[in-house]
């Protein structure tokens, strides 16, 4: 039976041949070949982000299994004798420590091995950043891919849960410091802040738990956690297939691109060896986190100027704006610490909550059940970008602020000036911001209309027969053209009015109400793409046809009313 | 999937026809032709980047040997610059071994892979109604034969089941894991009545004697030996760390001594080093204006006047060590602090 369908198929002779036969009648991989061998996916350099974030946590899994061959999470106390600075010989310290010492300089490659290690983590952490932003300013989130862009939330989450949990391994005083911060902050958490104190250091901070507990989250629970989520994440792109930036031939309808293999199989593993090869380099030249000039751990001393990570920054610098006073409240007798709550928790906590909601909130205001596969051009969509930009901005604000003081000394400010101008910056900055950007994607979207309409500016001046000068202009190439009629501006939510036919007054008016006036916000101000017929009749404008500047037409519109609000 | 041979297979998109005979939008102009790259069109310049490619692929291997090389012959000698220079030539080398590959893949890619566009069809994502039929057949159909339905009993017994079981996990797992779960900890430090102020971290007990006006002192309580090296210890310090600084007694314009005691020692003030915001050390002392600032988020407070917070995110003073001195001059303390030490929590006032 099986020489018959061998035969049937043609026996295969060559060694590959074989192989692949024999693998092929024992898990049909054929089937998956055909299927994915030669998928498109579309090319462009933004999408090569999301490929930074996997290639460096394979980097992380790579250097991290290396570290845990050496690295021993234990708290037993020690009295060095190693290879390690003569400045650290003698000293009473954690196992943990001793081993971060004897990695860095008995372990041969060890000190290289940690840095690229660190150097992984926070790379990682800002390919995630902006890969997101990428997905986010595109519009990428839209339907179908929601979900994952909630996956992908949550592995934002997971990052920095990983890097903070790695960040205090070491045990030595900058990260015992953080943990000891994130104790305070576990502390004025109301009811349950003291016992889930207890539960994380299992007992009073520091005890001598909390490094090998951190240890099984780090290279465990976060890591394996990560790499399903990756998985789902992926397996949703390929599902969705990827978007794909606007242009020529590119619809909702297809995908277009270059094949997987060879052209992406090339790439992708370019890619890695790059990212991976930039790490080295980094965690050659670079040194970072030398825990030997902290020391172990202590609850004593602490230096001024230590700085966390990056990408805790924000939440460093939202515990040092807040103002201390007035804002510990005791109900009946129970103590709320609003200094530390708001900063540390609700703050982080509305700026998730933006995260995760984003995408639902455009597509009720948008009122869109289409799948999109083609990205937006940011101008095209100027309150998503300007909300876009005001996070970041929030986001940075908060992440120098983390950095205060480095910047009072800096620029010689007193720390006082520098946190109340924090303070005020955080209010305005994110509003001013959206602001700006809102109005510069609009003037972006005018000067396309522009361009559109009366072409290239030539540089070159004719003079006609009647005197008049005229600057030549050249048409756009249908392709650039298309580029920039090829989107939807879209217009406000209308609703049903708030009695039917009948005089009877309709339930679910009011919340229809308030989506529409959110809906307002999101779309009052807009710019409509040219039509053919606008451009037509730019053309026959006066008797310069494709060479005169030709009169405004109607560019705002506005509601219901076609008054021109951006002017 | 269809190569992309026509650059104007363009589909009118236009739905409907606008004003005076001009469709309402623009129609798609297809995928833009192909220009062919040098490497395309000329077969020196297609050998050139076969050249490059291959060359890129021997410096990686060569970029591997030295990191061979490099590992035999700068062997760690315990100081931090040779372990400087064997990190560096370890790393440059597996770089150089790492972009060589990375680099000629990519070029590959670019110039020698064919860069015709490709169209794939794609598809709606939502299942058709007849596969949506048959699943929802397949759920009911389920449903139907356990008969999950009619026996309401079974139902709710294996709903109880699996309620129930995570308990056998979670009761011992929370029984441990926060340790003894005593929070009332945080209200006391090893601090007693008489017990010696002592220098950070060597130990030594401070005589009052000894400290000049303007002197600052890190405190911990005098303790044995033995007991400094157990963890217990670490804990205890953790809670128990002072920052004392004689002042002129002049300068005092407040301390927390209630009425009828005296918590200060001419001039001597003892205050909890654990900033009252989130715990960090807080160790920044300035002569001139008494402040004391907290490095992590710079709560300033006033070591002339009660420890109060005069700027930043901590809202109450820190709370101060009585203190007085024992009949050889030493600083001891007069009892444990009044007040829980720290950052604030739920239970600190109860
Ligand atoms: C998921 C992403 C990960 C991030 C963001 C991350 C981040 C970090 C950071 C910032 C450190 C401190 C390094 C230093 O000492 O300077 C660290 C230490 C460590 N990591 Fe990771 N890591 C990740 C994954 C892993 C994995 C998968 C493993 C092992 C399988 C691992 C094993 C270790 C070990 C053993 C240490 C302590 C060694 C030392 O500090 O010298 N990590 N990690
Ligand atoms: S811990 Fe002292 S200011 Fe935050």
């Amino acid at each position: 039976m099986s020489t018959e369908t061998a035969s049937n198929t043609g026996a295969p002779t060559t060694p590959v041949g074989k192989a692949a036969d024999y693998l092929d009648q024992r898990t049909s991989i054929g089937v998956a070949v055909k299927e994915f061998a030669r998928k498109v996916f579309p090319d462009h350099w933004s999408f090569m982000l999301g490929e930074m974030a996997l290639f460096s946590f394979v980097v992380l899994l790579l250097s991290g299994v290396f570290l845990t061959m050496f690295f021993d999470p234990s708290m037993a106390l020690v009295e060095y004798h190693g290879a390690g600075p003569e400045t650290m010989q003698g000293q009473l310290m954690s196992t943990a420590f001793a081993s971060t010492l004897d990695l860095s300089f008995d372990v041969r490659g060890g000190l290289l091995m940690r840095q690229i290690h660190h150097w992984a983590a926070l790379v990682f952490m800002a390919s995630i950043v902006v890969h997101m932003m990428r997905v986010f300013f595109t519009g990428a989130f839209r339907k179908p891919r929601e979900i994952n862009w909630l996956v992908g939330t949550v592995l934002l989450i997971l990052g920095l849960l990983a890097g903070f949990s790695g960040y205090s391994l070491p045990d030595d005083v900058l990260s015992g410091n953080g943990l000891r911060i994130t104790d305070g902050v576990i502390k004025s958490i109301p009811v349950i802040g003291s016992y889930m104190s207890y539960m994380v250091f299992g007992g009073e901070f520091p005890g001598e738990h909390i490094i090998p507990r951190l240890f099984t989250i780090h290279i465990l629970l976060v890591p394996a956690l990560i790499l399903a989520l990756i998985g789902l994440h992926l397996f949703l792109m390929v599902l969705h297939k990827h978007t794909q930036y606007p242009g020529g031939g590119r619809t909702d309808k297809n995908v277009v691109g270059y094949p997987l293999f060879p052209v992406y199989v090339a790439k992708m593993g370019g890619n890695f060896f790059i990212v991976f090869g930039i790490l080295a380099l980094m965690g050659a030249t670079m040194s970072i986190n030398n825990v030997w000039n902290y020391g172990p751990y202590d609850p004593s001393p602490v230096g001024a100027g230590a700085q966390p990570d990056w990408y805790m920054l924000f939440l460093e610098g939202s515990l040092r704006l807040m103002p201390g006073a007035g804002t510990e409240w005791v109900i009946f007798g129970y103590t709320l610490s609003l200094n530390v709550l708001i900063p540390a928790v609700v703050i982080p906590g509305l700026l998730f909550t933006f995260l995760f909601a984003y995408p639902f909130i455009e597509a009720k205001v948008t009122g869109d059940k289409r799948e999109h596969h083609v990205l937006d051009r940011p101008r095209n969509v100027p309150v998503r970008t300007g909300l876009g930009v005001a996070f970041l901005t929030a986001f940075i604000i908060l992440a120098l602020a983390g950095s205060n003081d480095l910047i009072a000394t800096h620029f010689a400010m007193s720390l006082n000036q520098i946190t109340w101008a924090f303070r005020i910056l955080f209010f305005v900055g994110p509003v001013f911001a959206f602001w700006v950007t809102k109005r510069i994607c609009l003037s972006l979207q005018r000067k396309d209309r522009e361009l559109v309409l009366h072409g290239h500016e030539t540089g070159r001046i004719v003079r006609f027969a009647n005197g008049e000068y005229i600057e030549v202009h050249r048409p756009l190439d249908e392709q650039e053209r298309w580029l920039r009629v090829n989107y939807d501006a879209h217009r406000p939510l209308e609703i049903e009015p708030a009695t039917d036919a009948r005089g009877v007054k309709r339930r679910g008016y009011k919340s229809d109400k308030r989506w529409q006036k959110l809906s307002r916000f999101f779309y009052e101000d807009r710019v409509e793409p040219v039509t053919p017929a606008e451009l037509a009749a730019a053309h026959s404008h006066g008797e310069h046809d494709e060479i005169a500047p030709a009169a405004h037409t109607s560019e705002v519109t506005s509601g219901t009313d076609t008054v021109d609000r951006e002017r | 999937m269809s190569e992309n041979q026509n650059p104007n297979t363009s589909q009118d998109v236009t739905t409907s026809t606008g004003t005076a005979g001009h469709p309402e939008r623009f129609s798609d102009p297809g995928v833009p032709e192909h220009r062919p790259r040098l490497t395309d069109t000329d077969p020196k310049a297609n050998k050139r980047s076969e050249r490059i490619i291959v060359l890129l692929f021997a410096l990686s291997c060569l970029g591997a040997i030295a990191s061979l090389v490099a590992y035999f012959t700068v062997r760690p000698d315990g100081t931090t610059d040779q372990t400087r220079l064997s990190t560096l030539l370890l790393g440059v080398t597996m770089a150089i071994s790492l972009l060589g590959i990375g680099i000629a893949a990519i070029h590959w890619a670019k110039a020698l892979m064919s860069d015709h566009e490709h169209v794939d069809e794609r598809h709606e994502l939502r299942s058709t109604p007849e596969v949506r039929e048959v699943a929802v057949k397949h759920l009911t159909d389920g449903v139907e034969d356990s008969g999950i339905g009619r026996r309401g009993v079974l139902k709710g017994a294996a709903v109880s089941a699996l309620a129930l079981f995570p308990l056998t996990f979670a009761v011992p797992l929370i029984s441990s894991v926060g340790g003894d779960w005593n929070i009332s900890k945080f209200r006391h430090t090893i601090w007693t009545s008489g017990k010696r102020l002592a220098y950070d971290p060597t130990g030594r007990p401070i005589k009052a004697a000894d400290l000049t006006v303007g002197s600052v002192a890190h405190v911990i309580p005098e303790e044995s030996e033995e007991y400094m090296a157990s963890h217990e210890w670490i804990t205890e310090k953790a809670k128990a760390v002072v920052l004392l600084v004689r002042l002129n007694p002049e300068d005092i314009r407040s301390d927390q001594s209630p009425e009828g005691e005296t918590w200060s020692y001419d001039g001597i003030v003892a205050y909890s080093k654990i900033c009252t915001h989130v715990g960090c050390p807080v160790a920044l002392y300035e002569q001139q204006t008494h402040h004391l600032l907290c490095p992590c988020h710079q709560s300033t407070f006033d070591m002339a006047d009660g420890a109060k917070v005069v700027f930043g995110p901590a809202n109450r003073p820190l709370p101060q060590l009585p203190i007085a001195v024992d009949d050889e001059g030493y600083l001891v303390a007069q009892d444990d602090f009044a007040e829980p030490v720290g950052p604030s929590y739920w239970e600190r006032l109860k």
